[in-house]
């Protein structure tokens, strides 16, 4: 770890992975316990997905055609929007099922940017980096929009704090009293899908998920009111990412990886801990 | 019955046709709720009470006929009800307080942004106080028994500042001490408010509310001194009610009536 500490302090390409990772883990603490709480998962799992094919198809523009001001992950945003308000939509005005859409997003989200992907002149790493995550890989460019997005996710969660919590808490009764549900849902469905844009260098797509619900989850265990566990699970998903980048750059191994499995290990530990003790419920 | 018929319907249901595909459930129903009553919606289950409260509350439409609420549309007047569901219906494992869960009787469409104001604290913390749950104001919501879920899901009705109560099973699972409880509540409540409440149970309320609306396909309202005869309608075949009119168990007498206690 004093190895981690020296060549952060040497390396500017550490530094911004350090950021990336932290400004990542305020963003899927706080979004992470609405979809933990609500129960939706599959929703994030979702767009996590969908999100492949706005990175492969604004990749795609600016190899092959040119557009250099494209960074994949506007590409990543564009998807992720779309894919949000598409499942608000199909919630609020179709009789379709809500979970055939989902898995349909889920598919064909991943199916159109390997396909962009594969129509992209040059070398393809870049695919492995967008499904498993690169965190080294953040460049300036991206942490400027990580910034962005965080705000924006920190600005809309403090505003509309009260009524995305009545409409997880009970959906009908928010109804009822007049509060604009389809709007709010899938206003929080845009939140999941932004959170999950500024996850994708850290963890990569693939394992999204892990970080939107398992610190979420853990921080659930040790308290029982919505700020405080979206504040703990910050809290522990920033301590993941640090410490999962750390012993990533000592061993030499795949950093989205080595943090998937820490927060996987911790989350088993503390499930077996709070029934073992049955002290924390 | 008394002056209460003087004053305007709280509820007015005329010629009321509503089906799910291939299962009618009101074919022509009609009833009234007067201003200032204690009425409960009683029936077997399946027989379109939740139905009627989804009509009343405007989320669902009529096919034909009217479901007027305070003598407008209920989507548009449905603000001035105070709304109690089910108690399974919300997840007790919420990280919530229980003023967490008063206050969102306060969200409105007004009121979607930023901070709750002082007057809204101080009308859901007057909410609790009322169904005697202020001193848990700060405890989690998973943290209580059954009997205070239901009080604080009623202070939340009540955060709405609501001019009709409806309360959806709110007796369910309740031991019987805790559901008298309940009722001594719910009668100091209908001193200002009109109180609806649905149940299965149709023994227990018969002593408390003054009027019983029976649905059973068709809507049959009857005093609840009467209450035999809403149990005739309701169980025919079955003479004889008035002898188990306070036992709490029906066994044997109804297609569709069971005894539900013992649920957690």
């Amino acid at each position: 770890m004093s190895d981690f500490l020296t060549a952060l302090v040497q390396h500017a390409f550490l530094r911004q992975a350090l950021l990336a990772g932290l400004l990542a883990s305020i963003a899927c603490g706080m979004v992470g316990t609405y979809v933990v709480t609500r129960r939706i998962t599959v929703i994030a799992g979702s767009l996590a997905h969908t999100v492949l094919g706005g990175m492969g198809a604004a990749y795609w523009l600016r190899s092959a055609h040119g557009v250099q001001w494209l960074h994949p992950l506007h590409g990543a945003v564009v998807a992720a929007l779309l894919g949000a308000g598409l499942i608000g939509l199909v919630r609020a005005r179709s009789r379709e099922r809500e979970d055939t859409v989902i898995s349909a997003l889920w598919a064909v989200g991943m199916a159109l940017g390997v396909f962009f992907l594969f129509k992209s002149p040059g070398y393809k790493a870049d695919l492995i980096t967008y499904l498993f995550g690169n965190i080294v890989m953040v460049d300036p460019a991206a942490l400027r929009l990580l910034v962005g997005l965080d705000a924006l996710i920190l600005l809309l969660v403090l505003t509309f704090y009260h009524p995305l919590l009545a409409i997880c808490f009970d959906e009908e009764f928010a109804r009822l009293r007049g509060v604009r549900v389809g709007w709010l849902y899938t206003l929080l469905l845009a939140l999941i899908a932004l959170t999950i844009v500024t996850l994708v260098y850290v963890v990569g797509i693939v394992m999204v998920i892990a970080l939107v619900t398992l610190p979420a989850s853990i921080a659930g265990l040790f308290v029982r009111r919505l700020w405080p566990t979206m504040v703990l699970a910050a809290v522990l998903s920033s301590a993941f990412t640090v410490v999962g980048l750390g012993i990533s750059y000592g061993a030499d191994l795949p950093a989205g990886a080595t943090i998937v499995l820490l927060t996987g290990v911790v989350y088993a530990a503390a499930q077996f801990g709070s029934a073992w003790s049955g002290r924390f419920r | 019955m008394t002056a209460n018929d003087t004053r305007p319907p709280v509820v007015e249901i005329r010629d009321l046709h509503f089906g799910y595909p291939g299962q009618p459930v009101f074919t022509g129903a009609k009833a009234e709720i007067r201003d200032g009553s204690f009425v409960s919606i009683v029936g077997p289950n399946g027989g379109g009470k939740t139905t009627l409260l989804k009509l009343i509350l405007g989320l669902l439409q009529p096919e034909r006929g009217s479901v007027r609420l305070f003598g407008g549309s209920p989507a548009k007047q449905r603000g001035r009800v105070g709304y109690m569901p089910q108690h399974a219906h919300v997840d007790p494992q919420f990280p919530v307080t229980v003023l967490d869960v008063a206050l969102m009787g306060r969200l409105g469409p007004g009121r979607m942004a930023g901070p709750f104001r002082g007057t809204d604290r101080a009308v859901a913390l007057r909410a609790l106080s009322e169904t005697e749950t202020a001193d848990l104001r700060d405890k989690p919501f998973s943290a209580l028994s059954g009997g205070q879920r239901q009080r604080v899901l009623i202070a939340r009705a009540l955060a709405c500042e609501p001019d009709l109560l409806l309360l959806d099973e709110p007796t369910a699972s309740l031991d019987p001490t805790v559901q008298d409880d309940l009722f001594t509540l719910l009668h100091r409540l209908n001193e200002r408010m009109t109180v609806v409440l649905v149940s299965h149970d149709v023994s227990t309320v018969s002593r408390h509310v003054d009027t019983i609306l029976c649905v059973n396909q068709d809507i049959d309202e009857h005093p609840a001194g009467a209450i035999s005869g809403a149990l005739a309608d309701l169980f025919p075949g079955a003479e004889g009610l008035s002898l188990v009119r306070h036992d709490h168990h029906h066994h044997g007498h109804g297609d569709g009536e069971h005894p539900r206690g013992g649920r957690s």
